[in-house]
């Protein structure tokens, strides 16, 4: 009997500890941050969608702010022909239904295009709604190839726009960046195995290595949660890899850094934007040399510390980061294609306009003075095509050194 | 044959501190039957302990050691106190529940005071990595193996040969009638648990050296491994319980090596399993006839 009871208790605890980690209190949903427009007639009217409240506030919140404080500083500075831009603001908590009733509310509020959604489940939610209506869409964070593009019918969303990498559009970078910059012959790779993000970009480095004549010598995963690497990491070891490349999350990243070298592991460290903050977890002699791509570096321009300053004012430094940052661009692309509708002499919101302003964002993108690239330009599934930026690990410090 | 004395020495080092760890199950069920699920999370108390110490308040290395392992002692005596002693005389699933419910508070405290994600502890101790015959062998994982065996060495000389030691294995074998023979049952607990929570202090000065990042419920999976440990070398059994964890360790580094290291901790519960259904007095375990 005893036996029994403690193999339940064992199994309680199992679950007792994923529980724990699962449910947050949902707060209040915010009220939107409408700016109210003088007249209604006389503005444009522009949509944003996101996870505000709940478990994946940070990245909606960051997103929401990052595009609002783009369309103030427009509006304070004449906005776009003499129109002010009247943001149009929903919460979707999240969830995928919510997120098509917010996307029908704000139709119904009469907008002419749509920033967001925020997670990407939900945007491939919110694009079934919006493809039909051919609303001009683009979203700053959400990262799965199906947003812009279907591949069961092979038909891209002409609509729907994205200013975030994809994940497979990292794990190809790095694999050339191996091959150009640092020379590699032969590479490994450790990620975590329950992770869509970190499979993704691994599948896609792999395939780009094989192409570029790179050997991937070991290929190891791990479960969540895991700490201890050294099994893994000394298989590595032994097959003396030119670069040790981790899709992961910057937690992981620091402890494999650290087993990797206790192993003797000497491959030059090379990840993907999750690997963003990993100085805070491992030594600064392991990392020496470490480099990973980032969809946004603080501090690499004039322009970026114009963006920092004027959120920090705003917001506060908390939600400061590649979402929010990623979404101020995509007000920008955004914007910037309303303008050259409305020299055209269309009116917003009908189907004209929305074409013009889904053909402005596609084709007149490339000489915007964004913060993350320099300029837009999308390939054919929709996917910008720009630079990532190259950060390197120096004396412990995450350093921006070129766009790549 | 070079990687499979690597793999071993990685088995050896993960499995030192699983060793530890289940010393302390062990020993607490040896002398009151309990099954302390409160031990892992101890170890998380000792990995935040070294954190504040040398980030928050920037004393040395050594200091934050002798702390970590000072403050896992002191819990472990005060939880015993507060929580398990005046439950003494009541039934053995009530004292188990509590241990549980220790568990979770201390999660949640600690979620509660430091967050929810992981806090980096810097390097407690470091020094040269060891090139034996072309070996490569890690400092953390020398250092680790060592200690370990030294800390057993010196338990069991306590155990055989002290005073204490003998009271401690008196009580264990029928409280009441060490309580006759002049034993003070409560400060032989009190002592049986702050010896436990002593190694489970070093094991955690170890695994902070190995894996150095402090989270809320890095104690139960933990803790859970060193329990299938203590299990698998026959729970109340010290040198049992060390045998358990230096072959916990060594499964767990063979499921990696050879390529199923998602399935790492499924083996470890696999394990878990086998003995009871098997072997339920483990390794080293005694059959107890239970008088009805």
């Amino acid at each position: 009997m005893k036996k029994f009871l403690s193999i339940a208790l064992v199994l309680v605890l199992i679950v007792g500890c994923f529980a724990a980690c699962g449910s947050k209190a949902k707060p209040e949903p915010t009220a939107g941050a409408t700016p109210s427009a003088a007249a209604s007639g006389d503005t444009i009217k522009v949509g944003i969608i996101g996870c505000q409240t709940g478990e994946y506030a940070q990245y909606g919140v960051s997103v929401m702010n990052g595009a609002t404080l783009y369309i103030e500083q427009l509006n304070a500075n004449g906005g776009i022909g003499g129109k002010q831009v009247e943001i149009v603001n929903y919460d979707n908590k999240g969830d995928s239904q919510e997120a098509i009733n917010a996307f029908n509310l704000a139709v119904d509020k009469g907008i002419t295009a749509l920033i967001g959604d925020v997670l990407s489940g939900n945007t491939m939610a919110v694009v079934g709604e919006a493809a039909p209506l051919n609303m001009p869409m683009i979203t700053a964070s959400a990262t799965a190839d199906g947003v812009t593009y279907d591949s069961e019918s092979d038909t891209v969303y002409s609509n729907v726009f994205r200013t975030c990498f994809t994940d497979p559009f990292q794990g190809e970078k790095m694999a050339n960046y191996a091959n150009e910059k640092l020379s590699a012959k032969t590479a490994a790779v450790i990620y975590e195995t329950g992770n869509d993000y970190a499979v993704g970009v691994k599948d896609a480095f792999i395939a780009k290595c094989e192409a570029l004549g790179i050997e991937v010598v070991d290929e190891e995963g791990y479960a969540t949660g895991d700490v201890d690497f050294k099994s893994q990491l000394t298989t590595i070891a032994s097959k003396n890899p030119d670069v040790l490349f981790f899709p992961n999350y910057y937690e992981d990243d620091g402890l494999i850094a650290t087993q990797a070298r206790e192993v003797g592991i000497k491959a030059t460290f090379i990840g993907s934007d999750g690997m963003s903050g990993i100085s805070k977890y491992a030594s600064a002699a392991d990392l020496e040399g470490t480099v990973y791509c980032a969809g946004y570096a603080p501090a690499s321009s004039d322009a970026v510390k114009a963006f920092e300053e004027a959120y920090t004012a705003k917001y506060g430094t908390d939600t400061l980061n590649m979402f929010s940052a990623n979404a101020y661009d995509a007000a920008m692309v955004l914007c910037n294609a309303l303008q050259i509708a409305e020299d055209a002499g269309l009116t917003a919101g009908t189907d004209e306009y929305k074409q013009a302003v889904i053909d402005a964002i596609r084709d007149k993108s490339a000489d915007l003075e964004s913060i993350t690239c320099n300029g837009y330009t999308f390939d054919e599934h929709n996917n910008p095509v720009k630079a990532t930026n190259i950060m390197k690990l120096v004396g412990g410090v995450e350093t921006f050194t070129e766009t790549y | 044959m070079s990687l499979v004395f690597s793999q071993l020495i990685n088995g050896l080092q993960s499995g030192s501190i699983y060793a530890l760890i289940a010393i302390g199950y062990s020993m607490v069920y040896g002398i009151i039957l309990l099954l302390n699920f409160a031990h892992g999370d101890i170890i998380m108390v000792g990995a935040y302990v070294a954190w504040l110490v040398v980030v928050n308040l920037s004393l040395p290395p050594a200091l934050a050691i002798a702390l970590a392992i000072i403050a896992c002692t002191l819990l472990g005596v005060v939880i015993e106190k507060v929580a398990y002693s005046p439950l003494r005389k009541a039934p053995r699933l009530s004292l188990l529940i509590t241990a549980i419910g220790i568990s979770f508070l201390l999660e949640n405290l600690a979620q509660l005071k430091f967050g929810a994600g992981a806090k980096n502890v810097p390097a407690l101790i470091t020094g040269p990595a060891l090139d034996i015959g072309g070996q490569h062998i890690g400092f953390t994982a020398v250092l680790t193996i060592i200690v370990s065996v030294v800390a057993m060495i010196g338990l069991t000389f306590l155990i055989r040969k002290t005073k204490m030691g003998k009271a401690m294995r008196a009580v264990s074998e029928d409280m009441g009638t060490a309580q006759l023979m002049g034993i003070n049952v409560n400060s032989t607990i009190s002592f049986t648990f702050a010896v436990g929570s002593a190694l489970a202090g070093i094991g955690s000065v170890l695994y902070s050296c190995a894996y150095p990042q402090a989270a809320p419920t890095m104690g139960s999976m933990l803790g859970l491994k060193a329990f299938v440990a203590a299990v698998l070398g026959g729970i109340g059994s010290i040198p049992g319980a060390m045998i358990g964890g230096f072959a916990i360790g060594i499964a767990e580094a063979i499921v990696s090596a050879i390529g199923l290291s998602v399935w790492k901790d499924g083996v470890v519960f696999a394990i878990l399993i086998i003995v009871l259904i098997f072997k339920p007095t483990g390794i080293m375990g005694k059959k107890i006839n239970e008088k009805v």
